[in-house]
């Protein structure tokens, strides 16, 4: 293990893993990073097509839904939601690690984040897209989508402010928003070296376009630190209340698993931690297939394994809280969800994998030869996003599959379309992600050559 | 800066120690050209906090306003629903859609405001037009003087750069 001990005439000791190995120079740095604009390779090619096929499936399954109805899903009463919500808030939940990571990080001063929030953020805006498709189709005329929007319409009534639905609008609307300004905003300087950079003309004035111009004058720069900043701040409480107002989906509700005060808190830090797991899953093939180790190093992986221990306790934490209110409430219908349904009911087996994969899996990371471990934090993240995945699914079939009255009770089986649409939208996160690192600067370049220069000052 | 010379510096902190030494001159309308954000190059420059946090703030507060307006007229005022016999001017019901369209002028004013500041978009700037300027967004530091400058005279101006440490001057425009 690379350990660096204290030199002397530094004031501070190194940190145990560098966040840069090296010191790279500008020019030879700026190459690395880009090269993968204008080189092909054929892995590229063949994942494309690969994640493309699994993008047709999707259009094929959605179109088939549209076309027949939502008749086509297992959904059905007492099980309404099933697949879809599910699926819509894993994935909106997997977003808010990027988010964490480019705003949260940057507001602490943390330097470790530099070099891998562009793939974060482009993770978000990926995973917030592939969740909105979901309240759409759910929608079952999803044609009529604008009537959530309040217009002078012609039917004379306005949407219901005081549901849920139009909550969920606004917050993943203006998350997906806000994203993406912050993704542009930080990505600007990095388009205009990509103008200065890449061969070809054409290549040149389409880099040229997208970076608007930008000069890199002092004077711009000066704007630009504060409204980096001040997008930062905005969307720090912007990725909390959005998971908070997808808990209230549930939690205004009188069913029992889902009638809780806990939610809002338990759904964002359940959110952070399947996100981080993402990033895990991401970061560590990407760093080995560009050859990035100097500069995604082991620092990076052993912070992201020390904070999917940190919220996968607190996920935990909320699990045994849930069981503890179920129980001291006193109310029947809660206990029988959390003490029978859950643990021994229909979908048991789904419960004890959640609680191995989001509650035993990141044990793992009390080790610190495990953190940095890439293999192992590789397949643990797969495990956590598995683990995650079957988290909402109990809260949400195994909650709506038995509510109050047994008569009432039925099992819920997916079709082979939702499967078709849950594998579809994991080809298109790997279809858009494909096409990001190939077109997009992935690894924000000029943050990178600040934090050297910081990095250098402070040794001197 | 639109046109003048430009002094070419292989680091940062040269490039700023020149930006100081030029000021001490009596240059006034100077610029730095630099890949990433130099810290201490605002104060060496001389410019005024910036003042983008207002245009946020006020955009924000308009947000939030807008976003409260809307769910309390139609639901309270114009067409008022019976649900379950709870109020039609629910104020906490109202206060997520308030919070997210607050946050969401705001943001949009925060990148307009960038934007407009830096005159931006405009694909073609004078400074592109010099020789090896394409280097400042990638390994080179410059120091602009705008030919609108009182002190400035084309010939002593380029003997100032070069003095104050520049590789290279050249002219744009």
């Amino acid at each position: 293990m690379a350990q660096t001990a204290a030199r002397p005439g530094t004031a501070r000791p190194e940190p145990f893993h560098p966040v840069l190995v090296g010191r790279p120079r500008e020019g030879p740095i700026t190459d690395q990073l880009l090269r993968h604009l204008w080189t092909r390779s054929r892995a590229w090619l063949v994942l494309l097509a690969l994640s493309g096929g699994g993008v047709l499936l999707l259009l094929f399954a959605v179109s088939y839904t549209v076309a027949v109805g939502i008749g086509v899903w297992g959904n059905s009463i007492p099980v309404a939601w099933a697949f879809a919500i599910t699926n819509f808030v894993w994935w909106i939940g997997i977003g808010h690690a990027g988010t964490f990571i480019s705003a949260f990080l940057l507001l602490l001063q943390q330097s470790w984040r530099t070099s891998i929030n562009r793939v974060a953020e482009a993770m978000t805006l990926f995973a917030v897209l592939n969740a909105a498709l979901f309240p759409l189709i759910h929608l079952g005329r999803p044609w009529f989508f604008y009537w959530l929007a309040p217009y002078p319409a012609t039917m004379g009534v306005w949407p219901n402010f005081k549901s849920a639905l139009p909550w969920d609008a606004a917050a993943v609307g203006t998350y997906f928003t806000v994203s993406l300004l912050f993704w542009y905003t930080g990505l600007i300087p990095d388009l205009a070296a990509a103008r200065d950079r890449v061969p070809g003309r054409l290549r040149r004035r389409l880099y040229g376009v997208f970076a608007l111009g930008w000069q890199g004058s002092g004077r711009d720069w000066h704007h630009y630190r504060v409204a980096y900043g001040l997008l930062a701040g905005l969307a720090t409480p912007l990725v909390v209340s959005v998971h908070n107002i997808v808990s209230l989906d549930f939690a205004i509700t009188q069913l029992p698993g889902w009638h809780s005060t806990i939610f809002p808190p338990y759904f964002v830090v359940g959110a952070i931690y399947s996100g981080f797991a993402m990033v895990v899953t991401l970061l560590v093939p990407i760093r080995s297939l560009f050859g990035l180790q100097h500069v995604i190093t082991a620092r990076h992986l052993d912070n992201v394994a020390k904070l999917l221990l940190a919220t996968g306790l607190i996920v935990a934490y909320s699990y045994l809280t849930e069981v503890f209110v179920a129980w001291y409430s006193g109310n029947p219908f809660e206990m029988y969800t959390f003490l029978v349904n859950f643990p021994r009911g229909p979908y048991a087996p789904m419960y004890w994998l959640m609680i191995v994969c989001n509650v035993l899996v990141p044990q793992l990371f009390w080790a610190g030869s495990l953190r940095t471990n890439a293999a192992v934090l590789f397949v643990a993240s797969l495990l956590i996003n598995v683990g995650m995945w079957t988290e909402r699914f109990m809260i949400i079939v195994g909650s709506l599959s038995r509510d109050f009255l047994p008569s009432a009770w039925a099992v819920y089986r997916p079709t082979w379309v939702d499967l078709s649409i849950l594998s579809g939208t994991l080809a298109l996160f790997v279809f858009l992600f494909v096409l990001f690192l190939r077109f997009v600067p992935f690894v924000p370049i000029s943050e990178l050559k600040e934090l050297t220069h910081e990095l250098e000052r402070k040794e001197r | 800066m639109h046109t003048g010379l430009l002094g070419e510096f292989a680091s940062p902190e040269a490039m700023l120690q020149a930006v100081r030494r030029l000021r001490g001159l009596g240059y006034e309308r100077l610029d730095t050209f630099s890949p990433h954000p130099v810290p201490g190059a605002s104060r060496a420059l001389g410019l005024p906090r910036s003042r983008l946090p207002r245009a946020v703030l006020v955009w924000g507060l308009v947000g939030a306003a807008s976003g409260y307006l809307i769910q309390w007229w139609p639901n309270a005022v114009d067409y008022p629903l019976n649900v379950g016999g709870r109020p039609a001017h629910a104020v906490p019901a109202f206060v997520p859609i308030t919070f997210e369209l607050g946050i969401l002028f705001a943001a949009f004013a925060a990148l307009v405001t960038l934007l407009l500041r830096a005159g931006l978009p405009a694909l073609w700037r004078p400074v592109f037009e010099a020789e090896g300027f394409e280097r400042a967004s990638i390994d080179r530091y410059f120091v602009g003087i705008d030919d609108a400058d009182p002190r400035f005279d084309h010939e002593r101006s380029a003997r100032d750069l070069l003095e104050a440490g520049a590789a290279r001057v050249v002219r744009t425009g």
